[in-house]
């Protein structure tokens, strides 16, 4: 890092970690659903990439619509995109769960093989719908633009938006899990299966609405998504191994672990990227996590459950 | 002898389902495909292997890797390596700005060969890397998993992590690695032009013979007490280490034996095809290795054979006339045979098929007896 000043390296880190931050978001959102997947039913979900993916089409959808149909309501659309990415996503979760993933629960490593089969299909469902090229909505006009604190340090609106987005379905599924009585069940499920289903909770029921869960929050990191990049039918597997990452090293049932390791994470690599090319910040990144998941297998935050 | 058949050879059913396989491979292929598709048959064994060692991996240990790519393609680059630098002698590349390193280098402007690579000239080191390399990197990778007892979705997901990075490490880094064209323009081994039909045909066979010797030093692995034990630590991994078995060792052990077989064909691969390139490390690749074998059966070394002949010809099919459909047909084949057929095509057979031989051998079985009495009668 030679040859900069130590205020032209705060500017950097500044700049390089609000960059980072619609990673960060985004990263947070795909892991929050694998998580609360992985955590309930130890099911890995590789075609999670393309739920993703199903919520960054439905959001160029809504937005041509829109386009097209009704300009007056462009400022608006992207609310409206957020949340029926959302229920599409979810609902393709719960007829996944309903018609695949429910026969194979006593068999996890077929359940990833079979989702990948999956996300083949969803990928070449998207080629063939929408084409191979990459499409992006039209951004409403309120989500473009920056704020210049300073004269170095550029702070794009679209991150802080979706920052706040990411904040808030973080809260929501926190609230969810821990404050409401579907929580406690999925809670209960998630840390003895035949003792809940002992006490009257339907695991099966509870199982297809956290998949479900999971999915829809896929679809709402797919709209934020359309915010940083143009979505192609393969989009989704590329982000999925980051996911896993974070998932992994947040220690797999800790909600704090995911957000702290989805943040290191992302802005690790984007920090990285600014001084090296970013293929090798994502291969430094990547190297260390797994040299770190070697020593400490469980995760950073391994929840206290007696295994 | 009696022990040398029940042992390598399976018993009865083992040695005529392998004898039926060379048969194939090496007589019925070589008789009626031309050059160019012997060639293509060439190629998809070499997949073969990657499928056979996830037999003794996954069907047997319960250790899904999803990184075998990696060690393909260690086996595969070695090769590429010393063939590229033989290909790159000083008077083949006299035009470059440096001559005798590979042209990818020059490109780059790399001036002097990178150390790893000078070793590489020699054909004896190279022989000797492609088992060696992929069986210390195994080492470490499965000494720092096992012995921590990650098992599992986890394994699972490290492995393919690590085939991510090494990918993006080798398209990464253009000037040493060749990046995403990989090391191309491989013409010949010590001196022997290697793209003559010749040289393929002998190749084939060499590559057959290999995949015979691997099915059948699997077997005799399977069959002993670690093939026992094996299957005793997918099932109760716990009651093994009670029992005063150290699981990790055998872990290490089955994870190198097949990072080591994945080598072979990834070094055949290159001999054959005359090219090493990324897009045999990654994601998609390794877990096309394991549909290979979760087709063919993960129980079955021979099975997973067939496994890989049947889906790249499959792939060869379709992605030729109907690309589209190719997608779709081989998600839908990843979902039913893991919902339907967990056995894949061995268990099919072993459900179906042999019903029907028991059945054709009844009914010859009878038609002699009747031959007989009727035969009787008549005299």
């Amino acid at each position: 890092m030679g040859g900069y000043t130590y205020s032209e390296l705060g500017a950097i880190f500044a700049m390089q970690g609000f960059a980072g931050i619609s990673l960060f978001s985004v990263l947070l959102l795909m892991a929050l659903g694998l998580a609360i997947i992985f955590g309930q039913m130890g099911v890995i979900n590789m075609a999670h990439g393309e739920f993703m993916a199903v919520g960054a089409y439905t959001t160029y959808l809504i937005s041509s619509i829109t386009e097209n149909y009704l300009p007056g309501f462009m400022p608006y659309y992207f609310f409206f995109a957020i949340i029926l990415s959302f229920i599409i996503s979810g609902l393709l979760g719960y007829l996944c769960e309903f018609a695949l993933i429910r026969h194979l629960y006593k068999r996890p490593l077929d359940t990833l093989l079979a989702t990948w089969g999956l996300s083949l299909i969803m990928q070449q469902g998207f080629r063939s719908i929408f084409g191979a090229r990459e499409v992006s909505p039209t951004p409403p006009e309120w989500l473009l633009g920056s704020y210049q604190p300073t004269d170095i340090i550029d702070i794009p609106i679209n991150g802080v938006f979706v920052l706040g987005l990411t904040a808030l379905v973080t809260l929501a599924v926190f609230y969810l899990l821990f404050k409401s009585s579907w929580g406690l069940q999925v809670r209960a499920t998630t840390q003895n299966r035949a003792m809940s289903g002992a006490v009257g909770i339907n695991t099966k029921k509870i199982d297809r609405y956290t998949f479900a869960l999971g999915c829809g929050i896929a679809g709402i990191a797919g709209a934020a998504f359309t915010t940083i990049a143009s979505t192609g039918p393969t989009t989704g597997s590329l982000y999925i191994v980051d996911t896993f990452m974070v998932v992994v090293f947040g220690g797999a049932a800790s909600l704090f672990g995911t957000i702290a390791s989805a943040f290191s994470i992302a802005q690790a690599q984007s920090i990285l990227e600014f001084f090296i090319s970013g293929s090798m910040a994502k291969v430094y990144t990547l190297l260390t996590l797994v040299i770190i998941l070697m020593f400490k297998p469980e995760g950073l935050f391994a929840s206290k459950l007696r295994r | 002898m009696q022990f040398m058949y029940q042992k390598l050879m399976g018993g009865k059913d083992g040695s005529v389902g392998f004898v039926l396989l060379a048969a194939l491979i090496l007589c019925i292929f070589p008789i009626f495909l031309d050059a160019f598709r012997l060639n293509l048959v060439g190629k998809y064994l070499t997949y073969a292997f990657p499928a056979v060692s996830l037999v003794l991996l996954w069907g047997y240990g319960g250790i899904l890797s999803l990184g075998q790519g990696i060690f393909f393609g260690l086996g595969g680059y070695a090769m590429a390596m010393f063939l590229k630098l033989e290909a790159s002698s000083p008077e083949n590349t006299s035009i470059q700005s440096t001559p005798g390193i590979p042209d990818f280098m020059d490109w780059n402007q790399l001036t002097e060969l990178p150390w790893f690579w000078v070793p590489f000239n020699s054909f004896t080191f190279t022989m000797i890397a492609v088992f060696v390399v992929p069986a210390v990197f195994a080492y470490l990778i499965g000494a720092a998993m096992f012995k921590r007892r990650v098992g599992g979705v986890y394994f699972a997901i490290i492995t393919q992590v690590i085939a991510v990075i090494l990918t993006v490490l080798i398209v990464g880094q253009q000037g040493f690695t060749g990046g995403i064209n990989g090391i191309t323009d491989l013409r010949t081994l010590n001196g022997w032009d290697m793209t003559s039909d010749s040289a393929k045909l002998l190749f084939y066979f060499i590559n057959c013979f290999l995949l015979l010797g691997v099915i059948v030093f699997g077997r005799y692995l399977l069959t002993g007490k670690f093939g026992r034990l094996l299957l005793a630590m997918r099932d109760k991994e716990d009651r093994v280490r009670f029992s005063g078995y150290d699981v990790s060792n055998f872990k290490i052990f089955v994870f190198c034996v097949a990072a080591v077989i994945s080598a072979i064909g990834g070094a055949m691969f290159t001999l054959q095809v005359g090219f090493m390139s990324p897009s045999f490390v990654g994601i998609v690749p390794s877990i096309e290795m394991v549909i290979f074998c979760a087709v063919g059966g993960r129980m079955s070394l021979i099975g997973a054979v067939y496994g890989a002949l049947l889906i790249n010809f499959g792939k060869t099919a379709f992605s030729e006339s109907f690309p589209e459909l190719w997608l779709f047909l081989m998600g839908g084949l990843f979902i039913s045979v893991v919902m339907f057929f967990p056995n894949g095509l061995a268990g099919i057979w072993e459900k179906y098929g042999m019903k029907v031989v028991s059945k054709l051998k009844n009914v010859f079985s009878k038609r002699s007896i009747l031959n007989q009495n009727s035969n009787a009668a008549s005299t």
